[in-house]
C-alpha cells in the first residue's frame, strides 16, 4: 500500500506565545513540534507498511524549519519525503494548503491518505476533508482503526459520548486520524542514520502557485483572550494553599 | 431566499441533537443583530416530524430536506444534497453545531461550492457592515477574529457550548414546514457504514457525579494516579481524566471527560495536571466550579478556573487529602 502523510509543524504545546507587529499571528520565534495527531497519523501508516508492505511517503508544507518533522519521519520508518517550502505556505488557509498539497502529488498514485484530526494551532480539522473533495476520493474522519478488506478498507469512526461506527470504503481514500489509535514509536539510531540517505524533494510556491488563490477567509486580529471568569489564584505554601482550598470546598463550594 | 440565515440541525435515527438548539439559539441571535431572517433545515431519510418540532421556535421557516439516501449518514449524501439544496434556496450564512458528523462533511460541502467553513467557534461579533467569527487558536492560548473572503454562502459550525440550548426562544405560532426532496444518485454514495454502537460497558456515568477529580498529562506516570483516587475517595467523588491518560490505558474510556468522551456539569471539578485543550473544555467548562492545579501558569485552564493554583499537584494534593479529611471528620 503506498500511503501519504500528511503533517504539521506547530508551537512547542508549553512554548509561551506572542502576538506579531500587526496581531495576526504569533512570532516565530518559539520551539516547534511535530502536531501530535500527525504523529499518530504517521504511526498508523507505518503499522500498515509492516503489515501489508509498501511506501509510506511524508509531506509538509512551511519554512525550512518544517524539514525537522519530515527528517523525524524519515527516521521512524518513512521511505521518502516531500517539503513544499516557503514561508508563505504558513498563510495559506486550509483550502489553499489542500490544493498546494494536492498539486505537489499529482504525479503519485497513492492508495491511502492520512492526516491527523486537526492541528494544535488552528483546530480548523478541514484540511484532510477537503483534499479528499479535490481529488474526488472518498473519507472517513477520526477514525481509531484501520483494516483491509477485499474491497478496500474497514475502518472505526469514533463518535462522540463513547460512540463508534464501522465503515467499509473502497480505495484510495483519505482518514484523518484520531490520537490514540496506536502508540508512538521512537525513532532508533539506525533510524535517524538511514533517513539521511532518503529522498527528500522540495516543492517551491512557484511550483504550485498556479494551483491556489488568494484565501476565502481572512484572520482580521488575533488576541489574548478576554477572561470571563474571575479566577482567584491562591498562591503560598503548599499546605497553606490546600488549607485554603479545604476552606473554599466547605465555605463557597459546600462539598464537605 | 436571499440575505437568510439557515441553520442545520442535526438528528440521529430520528432524535435531534440537542446540541442543535446551542446553533438555534445562536442563529437567533445573529437573525436579531443582522436583520436577515432565520430559517432551519432538518435533513434525513423522513424527518418531517424532526421539522415539525423545530418549527416550534422562534425561526421564519423549517425545511424537511429529505431522501432515503440520506439515512444513513454519509459524507457523500449529506455532501450532495445539502448542495442541491443551498444553490435552489440560497441562503446568505449556514450554521452548524461543530460536531463529529459535521467536521465530516461540511469542509466536503463547502469545497464543492467553492467556498470556505469558520469552524469551531466561539461566538461573532459586527464590525460596522462586516461579520466577523471569533475561535481560539493553540488549545485556547489565543483567540482570533476570521472574516470571509469570498460570496455567500458562508459556512460557520459553533463550539460546543458556545450558546446556551435553553435561551433558544419559542415562536409564538408554529412556523411553517416544507418538505423538499433532493435527488442523490445511487454513484454518488461510496462508504458503507454500519450500525452506531457504544464500546466499553459503561460502568460509570460521570454525568451523574456531583464531585469530579480530574487527572491530565502533569499526573506523568501510571502510579501517581492512585493519589488524585485517594482525593476522590476522600470527597466522595469519582476519577476521570483527559484524553491522553485514556489513550495510555491507564484509566478506562468510560472515564474520559472530553468531546469525545464524557461531557459533565457536576458541583465540582477539580481539575489536576490537566493543560486545557479545548477537546476537553468543551467536556466540562459547564461544571459549577472549576478548580486548576497546573504547573503552567499560561495553562488555557485557568481561563475558566474559579480557583487556580499554580504549581506542582503532588505538592498540592497530599495535604489537600488531609485537609479533606480532618474536615470531613470534624463535620
Amino acid at each position: 500500500m503506498k500511503i501519504l502523510v500528511c503533517m504539521k509543524q506547530v508551537p512547542q504545546k508549553d512554548a509561551p506565545l506572542k502576538l506579531n507587529g500587526s496581531s495576526t499571528w504569533i512570532r516565530e520565534d518559539v520551539s516547534y513540534e511535530v502536531n501530535e495527531p500527525d504523529a499518530y497519523a504517521l504511526e498508523e501508516a507505518l503499522r500498515q507498511k509492516e503489515k501489508h508492505g509498501g511506501e509510506v511517503v511524508v509531506i509538509t508544507s512551511g519554512p525550512g524549519r518544517a524539514q525537522q518533522v519530515l527528517r523525524e519521519a524519515l527516521a521512524k520508518g518513512a521511505d521518502r519525503a516531500i517539503h513544499l517550502e516557503d514561508n508563505a505556505f504558513v498563510g495559506l488557509d486550509a483550502f489553499n494548503t489542500a490544493r498546494a498539497f494536492a498539486a505537489a502529488i499529482k504525479d503519485d498514485k497513492f492508495d491511502l491518505i492520512f492526516t491527523g484530526l486537526q492541528s494544535d494551532d488552528y483546530g480548523y480539522a478541514q484540511t484532510g476533508v477537503i483534499l479528499a473533495e479535490l481529488l474526488g476520493w472518498p473519507h472517513a474522519t477520526i477514525i481509531m482503526q484501520i483494516e483491509r478488506t477485499d474491497s478496500g478498507i474497514r475502518v472505526k469512526r469514533e463518535l462522540e459520548a463513547g460512540f463508534f461506527q464501522f465503515v467499509d470504503m473502497p480505495l484510495p481514500a483519505v482518514l484523518t486520524i484520531q490520537s490514540g489509535i496506536n502508540k508512538l514509536r521512537y525513532a532508533t539510531l539506525i533510524g535517524i542514520k538511514q533517513a539521511k540517505n532518503k529522498p527528500l524533494r522540495k516543492v517551491t510556491m512557484a511550483d504550485v502557485q498556479s494551483s491556489i488563490s488568494a484565501n476565502l477567509q481572512k484572520i482580521e486580529r488575533m488576541y489574548v483572550p478576554q477572561k470571563t471568569k474571575n479566577t482567584e489564584f491562591l498562591e503560598g505554601p503548599a499546605a497553606e494553599v490546600a488549607k485554603r482550598l479545604a476552606d473554599k470546598l466547605r465555605n463557597e463550594v459546600r462539598v464537605l | 431566499m436571499p440575505e437568510s440565515i439557515l441553520v442545520v440541525v442535526e438528528q440521529r435515527e430520528g432524535k435531534l441533537n440537542r446540541v442543535s438548539w446551542e446553533t438555534l439559539t445562536a442563529g437567533q441571535a445573529l437573525s436579531a443583530e443582522t436583520g436577515w431572517p432565520l430559517q432551519a433545515a432538518v435533513v434525513g431519510g423522513g424527518v418531517a416530524g424532526l421539522a415539525g418540532e423545530v418549527a416550534g421556535k422562534k425561526v421564519t421557516k423549517v425545511y424537511a430536506v429529505e431522501s432515503p439516501r440520506l439515512d444513513p449518514y454519509t459524507p457523500d449524501a449529506f455532501a450532495a444534497g445539502l448542495k442541491q439544496f443551498i444553490e435552489a434556496q440560497q441562503p446568505k450564512l449556514l450554521l452548524m453545531p461543530h460536531t463529529y458528523q459535521v467536521r465530516d462533511f461540511v469542509p466536503k460541502l463547502a469545497t464543492a461550492m467553492g467556498r470556505t467553513v469558520i469552524s469551531d467557534c466561539i461566538g461573532y461579533k459586527k464590525h460596522g457592515e462586516k461579520l466577523v467569527f471569533t475561535r481560539q487558536m493553540f488549545q485556547g492560548k489565543l483567540a482570533a477574529d476570521v472574516s470571509f473572503g469570498c460570496e455567500p454562502p458562508w459556512f460557520v459550525t459553533f463550539q460546543n457550548g458556545a450558546f446556551r440550548a435553553d435561551k433558544v426562544e419559542a415562536g409564538t405560532n408554529a412556523a411553517p414546514v416544507e418538505t423538499v426532496k433532493v435527488d442523490i444518485p445511487d454513484n454518488v454514495i461510496r462508504n458503507r457504514p454500519h450500525e452506531v454502537f457504544k464500546e466499553a460497558k459503561q460502568a460509570v456515568d460521570l454525568t451523574q457525579a456531583e464531585i469530579i477529580v480530574s487527572i491530565g498529562r502533569g499526573i506523568k506516570e501510571q502510579k501517581n494516579i492512585e493519589l488524585a483516587k485517594q482525593l476522590a475517595d476522600a470527597l466522595g467523588g469519582e476519577i476521570a481524566a483527559s484524553r491522553p491518560i485514556c489513550d495510555s490505558g491507564w484509566l478506562p474510556m468510560d472515564r474520559q471527560i472530553g468531546s469525545s468522551g464524557q461531557t459533565v456539569a457536576p458541583k465540582l471539578y477539580l481539575a489536576l495536571g490537566i493543560s486545557g485543550a479545548i477537546q476537553h473544555i468543551v467536556g466540562m467548562k459547564g461544571s459549577r466550579t472549576i478548580i486548576a492545579v497546573n504547573k503552567d501558569s499560561e495553562a488555557p485552564i485557568f481561563e475558566i478556573a474559579d480557583y487556580a493554583v499554580v504549581g506542582n499537584l503532588f505538592d498540592i494534593v497530599p495535604p489537600l487529602i488531609e485537609e479533606v479529611k480532618k474536615a470531613k471528620a470534624g463535620a
